[in-house]
């Protein structure tokens, strides 16, 4: 055994709370210098706010934080690179309209002798650790014009061109191709050897396996362990991340399933980015799930059917008829409805009224002759309020009074009230307490058992797995497998809770199969 | 002919929606010249007369690029111009050039600190702030020159700020070469410059990169108020007097100078030469219109379309 390394960052006892939510409570993190370190945690967890936490953006409530044995006096991005942490920020901190290089330097520019901006020094300084990692990017282009695997390289080249003596990578390489990552490691390398220490974020376990030296596992926003990856073997890792979350879905019943007629068929559709080469099949009366990480193009492949980014190859069948969807329009006229994933960007205008929200696409249909029939509007807004169970002052409340279990239900009815076949729920439970996580659960289930088919896009598996007949598993763009929910479940198993938890960790594994199926393929 | 030279004047061609600016003041010019050169257009007296015309304009539209690159605007220029030349005006009286040169300064000063603290510390947007501006600047410019004109005896002043010439070039065109080169460096090579285009690029972006974008914002906002006031100082020097109703109307033709020269109305984007030529272009429009013999209701019709032709022709196909 070498002598202990020095602490590069202890954080102890770090509280933060979002509109009365804690999402961190009493956290403790230590980070050595010279190791690459694992942080880990399911939707949730409180990855993301320790993290803006140590970089400055969060100022937390309670807890101290030391920075190479100094503890930060302040709160505030400038003093945590004072201290020398330097942190990728998932394309945020990019500026579309600069160049890469500009963005690189950003605040450090290279200054010639006068004084003035020297853009062709960053340029050759930003090309030079481009050249280091090993990888194609273009200096001089606009961020704006770049792929998400530029941005990434971009983010990344950002972070590491601060020298900085802590260097966090929050999923640095959701868009990065296969050897892309193989260089970046090879680079982390190098830097751990000079001392740097790395806290480094993935869902991808593979990954992990590979690069870190120890974990730490959040869930609920507590700390559940920190060891060498020695001790975490996959399956403890993700029984760690799992743990008891599921509690409050395993109470929901998922009824008996009468799949009927085929109602969306798709053949080897291929999206303008992703999805590749999709085909799936939708029946009357059943929930589909697709699983999958972050970019593995589950939101795409929505966006296809739903007509925002209309497919550039393969066949849509509704029915058994083939269908062009080119815009929203056609996939409306086709009965297809897509609840989008920002609910309050993409789904409601808050300021408006419950029952102006939810007329809000069929406004045509109930304006004879351009007036608006407002005996209409209550009938609908009234119909949906008492369907969906929403809880609300009245139908002319403004939806921002709602909580957003119930802007959610809006959103849904909304859609519903177009009256649709087939529904599309993009992250419908993202940011809902898990009450109405579970009540929303149950509006999916009673939808399609009422006789529409339904597809679920969740990155919390224990809801796909409460709420699907089948899950798709999809990974790069890919659907890897069907998987029939009911092979999911050992049948030995009694009680509710634990059987999701088993089901949850099994698709877990799985999903973690079907990126290195990825990584094989691509050799 | 020389194949090295066909390079970058094929990269300029590639990109003429961007550079559309520059094709266009070519273009509108030579048809301008060969229409209108029996009515003087090319008579060096007539041209030294855009440029005359053109300066307060450019000044001011230098200050706009980069409130605009930051994401901002300033529709208040147009009125704190003519409150300046009221304010000068009154101060060179008591206090001799010299005391106008400061009151001018401070009117833009202090409108410029009351706009960048009302849009940054109240967070009111600076659309209103600046649109509330525009009457408060212009009513204080009424009310304490009680609606009448103030005369400038001051010919040294006059001559430095707007109705001097060296031999036959207008002191004006070297405010505007001043102006145009300092706003060139200022956005291309300083850190300025360039947080402020980062500021308009992406405000959360340029917040997590460690910018003050309160501060930006505040410091374009100033900048447009004192660049206003410049303005204001050389319409009192050109026309030896002060008078509430000089640059009236003006922050459109400003901001449409800025955007015709390239600068985005969304922020993250400008160029000051483009902004420069994009005031030319306005001024050698108005002269050409003039000269037409056409009424002011047919210039204006005139105007508006060569604008928007122009705007159009410069977005990007999606």
């Amino acid at each position: 055994m070498t002598a202990p390394a020095p602490i590069a960052v202890r954080m102890t006892g770090i509280s933060k709370s979002f509109g009365g939510i804690r999402a961190l409570d009493g956290v403790d993190f230590e980070v050595f210098a010279g190791e690459v370190h694992a942080l880990l945690g399911g939707n949730g967890a409180g990855k993301s706010t320790i993290l803006k936490v140590l970089n400055g953006v969060h100022v937390p409530e309670e807890g101290e934080i030391e920075v190479g044995g100094q503890r930060l006096a302040a709160h505030s991005p400038e003093a945590a690179r004072a201290a020398g942490i330097a942190m990728n920020f998932q394309e945020m901190s990019l500026i579309p309209t600069l160049t890469v290089a500009q963005n690189v330097f950003l605040t450090r520019e290279a200054r010639d002798a006068r004084g003035m901006i020297d853009d062709a020094e960053s340029v050759r300084r930003a090309q030079a650790i481009f050249d280091m990692l090993q990888v194609e990017v273009d200096p001089d282009a606009l961020v704006g014009d770049l792929g998400a695997g530029q941005k990434q390289l971009t983010e990344i080249a950002k972070a590491i061109s601060q020298k900085a003596r802590v260097l966090i990578l929050d999923e640095p390489s959701t868009a990065l191709s296969v050897s892309d990552v193989e260089r970046l490691f090879v680079f982390l390398r190098t830097l751990k050897a000079e001392g740097v220490a790395i806290i480094y974020v993935s869902h991808r376990m593979d990954e992990i396996a590979r690069i870190a030296d120890r974990a730490t596992i959040l869930r609920d926003g507590r700390h559940v362990i920190t060891a060498p990856l020695s001790d975490l073997p996959i399956d403890v890792m993700i029984e760690h991340i799992v743990g008891k979350k599921s509690k409050g879905l395993a109470d929901v019943a998922r009824g008996d399933v009468t799949r009927g007629e085929v109602l969306l068929e798709l053949s080897t559709v291929t999206g303008p980015h992703k999805p590749e080469d999709v085909s799936l099949v939708l029946h009357r009366g059943e929930v589909l799930g697709l699983a999958g990480l972050l970019g593995s193009g589950r939101s795409a492949l929505a966006r296809v059917i739903a007509g925002v980014e209309p497919a550039v190859a393969g066949e849509i069948r509704i029915k058994g008829r083939t269908v062009a969807i080119r815009r929203p329009s056609d996939a409306i006229a086709h009965g297809i409805a897509l609840v989008p994933e920002a609910r309050a960007t993409q789904g409601i205008i808050p300021a408006h009224s419950v029952a102006d929200n939810m007329v809000m696409s069929v406004v045509g249909r109930i304006s004879p002759r351009g007036f608006v029939d407002r005996g209409r509007v209550r009938a609908i807004a009234d119909e949906m309020i008492s369907r969906l169970s929403i809880k609300t002052a009245s139908r002319d409340h403004a939806v921002s009074t709602l909580s957003g279990g119930n802007q959610q239900k809006v959103v849904i009815g909304k859609w519903l009230a177009t009256g649709p076949e087939i529904l599309i729920l993009d992250e419908p439970t993202a940011g809902i307490d898990i009450g109405s996580k579970a009540e929303i659960i149950r509006l999916v289930r009673e939808l399609a058992q009422a006789g529409k088919g339904v597809i679920v896009i969740s990155s919390e598996l224990s809801e796909l797995l409460t709420a699907c007949d089948r899950i798709v598993v999809m990974a790069d763009g890919r659907a890897h497998q069907v998987l029939d929910r009911a092979e999911l479940d050992d049948p030995a198993e009694t009680n509710p809770e634990h059987a999701l938890q088993a089901a949850e960790r099994r698709l877990q594994v799985e999903i973690q199969k079907a990126l290195s199926i990825k990584e094989a393929s691509h050799g | 002919m020389a194949k090295p030279a066909s390079a970058p004047a094929g990269a300029f061609f590639a990109n003429w929606r961007q550079n559309i600016i520059y094709i266009g003041f070519v273009v509108i010019f030579i048809a301008f010249a060969l229409t209108l050169n029996d009515k003087g257009f090319l008579n060096p007296n007539n041209l030294l007369n855009i440029v005359r015309q053109t300066a307060m304009i450019a000044v001011m539209a230098v200050a706009m690029t980069f409130v605009l690159s930051a994401g901002e605007i300033d529709l208040s220029v147009g009125a704190v111009a003519g409150l300046a030349t009221v304010t000068v005006a009154m101060a060179i009286a008591v206090a001799g050039p010299f005391g106008g040169l400061l009151a001018g300064l401070a009117t833009g000063l202090a409108v410029g600190v009351f706009n960048g603290w009302l849009t940054t510390r109240i967070g009111i947007p600076s659309f209103l702030t600046t649109l509330a501006m525009m009457g408060i600047a212009k009513g204080v410019a009424m009310w304490i020159s009680d609606t009448a004109a103030v005369p400038i005896l001051s010919p040294s002043y006059s001559w430095v700020f707007g109705g001097g010439s060296v031999g036959p070039v207008p002191v004006l065109m070297f405010w505007i070469a001043l102006i145009a080169g300092a706003g060139h460096v200022a956005l291309r090579r300083s850190g300025f410059g360039r947080r402020v285009l980062a500021t308009g690029g992406g405000e959360t972006a340029a917040r997590y990169s460690g910018i003050d974008t309160a501060s930006i914002k505040f410091r374009v906002l100033v900048l447009s108020s004192c660049a206003a006031a410049l303005a204001g100082m050389l319409y009192a020097g050109r026309l030896q007097s002060g008078r509430f109703q000089l640059g009236e109307g003006d922050e459109l033709s400003v901001i449409a100078a800025a955007v015709l020269g390239g600068t985005s109305l969304f922020g993250g984007k400008g160029t000051v030469i483009g902004t420069i030529v994009g005031a030319l272009m306005i001024g050698l429009i108005n002269n050409g219109l003039i000269l037409m013999g056409l009424e002011f209701s047919q210039q204006l019709i005139a105007r508006g379309g060569i604008i928007i032709l122009a705007v159009a022709l410069s977005q990007k196909r999606r």
